[in-house]
């Protein structure tokens, strides 16, 4: 758990928390995990496919209370 | 009490000002001191960058003397800070003045960094300083017809910038008679054309209706300036005649040399903009690592809340209020019509169809803008 960085993009409109996660993860090790907060259940489906896209590691997603938890790894 | 603060721009002119009317009997008093350290004499009004690099600004319509917006009583020092001395409650001056405080403020904002993408600086036109938005004017003037792109980093201030240069060159071109010889190609690094989602609703079908094509999820990763083409971390890649870019940006190097925040974005609490683990210390603008929109109203929001707060700590001992995430961005949507976008941590924006109205009225705020920066508007 240490070796998690987390991004609260609870309400975060503009610039989202896709682009926060965008900005973060250069700012990140690689094998470093990363995990998101948002309010946008849009979250849990643009959060992923972007990871896909580029070849780092979804790791999962939950939803507590309303707010979405996307964990992902960095891979290179 | 002496409060300090540190950046000349709109967060720090602004909150210096504010405190300034609301602590006028404590500072003729002298029981309160307001400094304010900047790096440079002079004022600028950033917005007016994506007008100049289009024409429809000169460059020293961007510009004020910094005293001159300041009220009376004002300590005003040109002497940008090197050394942050947190646990001393101190800064070290470039000029080797220290400077203690009871309060501190940290308003240094941001910076453009193109370099950070192989090619990009070299082959791209931009508009972030005085400079690049001239030569980006001149660069526009001489061409005559082919692919314009305009492509983004991660993070970039002013959130409506790409969507408002893209709709500007639209007019821009079919002002010289050259749209039938531009084909306008916008990228955007997200999987729609805009962050905000109402905002992107509007715009795509706009964009369609206007002929101007898209593409999403387009991260740049180099520029290849021979060939002409860019490439994103996404796989995709584009070719081009003419590349605009908005880059990416850091904080100021001096919050990284003191090991403030990474990338120079200070850890900064949502709502009372104290920086973390720092409760005499707060951070406004850009400088923050909020997730929210790198704007001048954010910084001008954030100066207000931290301006009664700062005054309410020395009249009351303790702040009064929180900062509810709010922002207000104009978005041009060409050269004669204009919408905006207003919303908080809790309320999404809400944009209304673009109007001349609203367009003349972001002209009318380029002008109240020192209106804003004396803390009158």
């Amino acid at each position: 758990m240490s070796n998690r960085r987390i991004i609260d993009a609870r309400g975060s409109y503009c610039p989202g928390p896709l682009m926060e996660l965008i900005a973060t993860i250069k700012m990140a090790a690689v094998g470093e995990e990363i995990e998101i907060l948002s309010t946008d259940k849009g979250s849990a489906t643009e959060i992923p496919e972007w990871i896909h896209k580029v070849k780092h590691e979804h790791v999962g997603t939950e939803e507590k209370s309303g707010i979405w938890h996307v964990l992902v790894r960095k891979t290179h | 009490m002496k409060i300090l603060i540190v950046g000349g721009g709109m967060g720090g002119t602004i909150l210096a000002n504010n405190l300034a009317r609301r602590l006028s009997n404590e500072l003729r008093s002298g029981k309160t001191r307001i400094t304010l350290l900047s790096a440079s004499e002079r004022h600028m009004y950033q917005p007016g960058l994506l007008y100049l690099a289009v024409g429809r600004m000169m460059p020293d319509e961007l510009y004020r003397d910094q005293a001159g917006l300041l009220e009376p009583g004002i300590d005003f020092q040109v002497d940008p800070v090197e050394e942050f001395r947190l646990d001393k409650n101190e800064v070290k001056t470039k000029g080797g003045k220290v400077h203690g405080y009871d309060v501190l403020a940290i308003a240094t904002g941001s910076r453009p960094t193109p370099e950070e993408i192989p090619g990009l600086a070299e082959n791209s036109e931009q508009f972030y300083t005085e400079e690049t938005a001239l030569k980006m004017f001149n660069r526009l003037r001489r061409f005559e017809g082919g692919k314009v792109v305009v492509a983004m980093g991660v993070p970039h201030k002013c959130p409506m910038a790409p969507l408002e240069i893209t709709f500007m060159l639209y007019d821009y071109f079919k002002g010289r008679g050259l749209l039938d010889k531009v084909k306008l190609h916008y990228t955007y690094p997200i999987g729609r054309v805009h962050t905000l989602e109402n905002v992107a609703k509007w715009a795509a079908p706009e964009m369609d209706r206007l002929g101007i094509s898209y593409e999403t999820l387009f991260n740049v990763k180099e520029v290849d300036g021979a060939k002409r083409v860019v490439r994103s971390e996404e796989g995709g890649e584009t070719d081009y005649d003419l590349l605009i870019s908005i880059p990416a940006h850091r904080g100021m190097e001096v919050i990284e040399k003191n090991g403030l925040g990474q990338r120079g974005w200070i850890p900064t609490h949502r709502t009372n903009l104290n920086m973390e683990g720092r409760s005499n210390v707060f951070v406004l603008g850009d400088t923050t690592n909020l997730p929210i929109s790198k704007a001048g109203s954010t910084a001008h929001f954030e100066a207000e809340t931290l301006g009664e707060n700062i005054a309410a700590m020395v009249k009351l001992g303790a702040p009064v209020r929180e900062y509810d995430g709010k922002v207000f961005c104009f978005i041009e949507a060409g050269l004669d019509r204009a919408t905006y976008a207003m919303f908080d941590y809790q309320n999404p924006p809400q944009p209304k169809p673009p109007t001349k109205a609203i367009h003349w009225f972001k002209l009318a705020y380029n002008k109240l803008y020192w209106a804003s920066a004396r803390g009158l508007l």
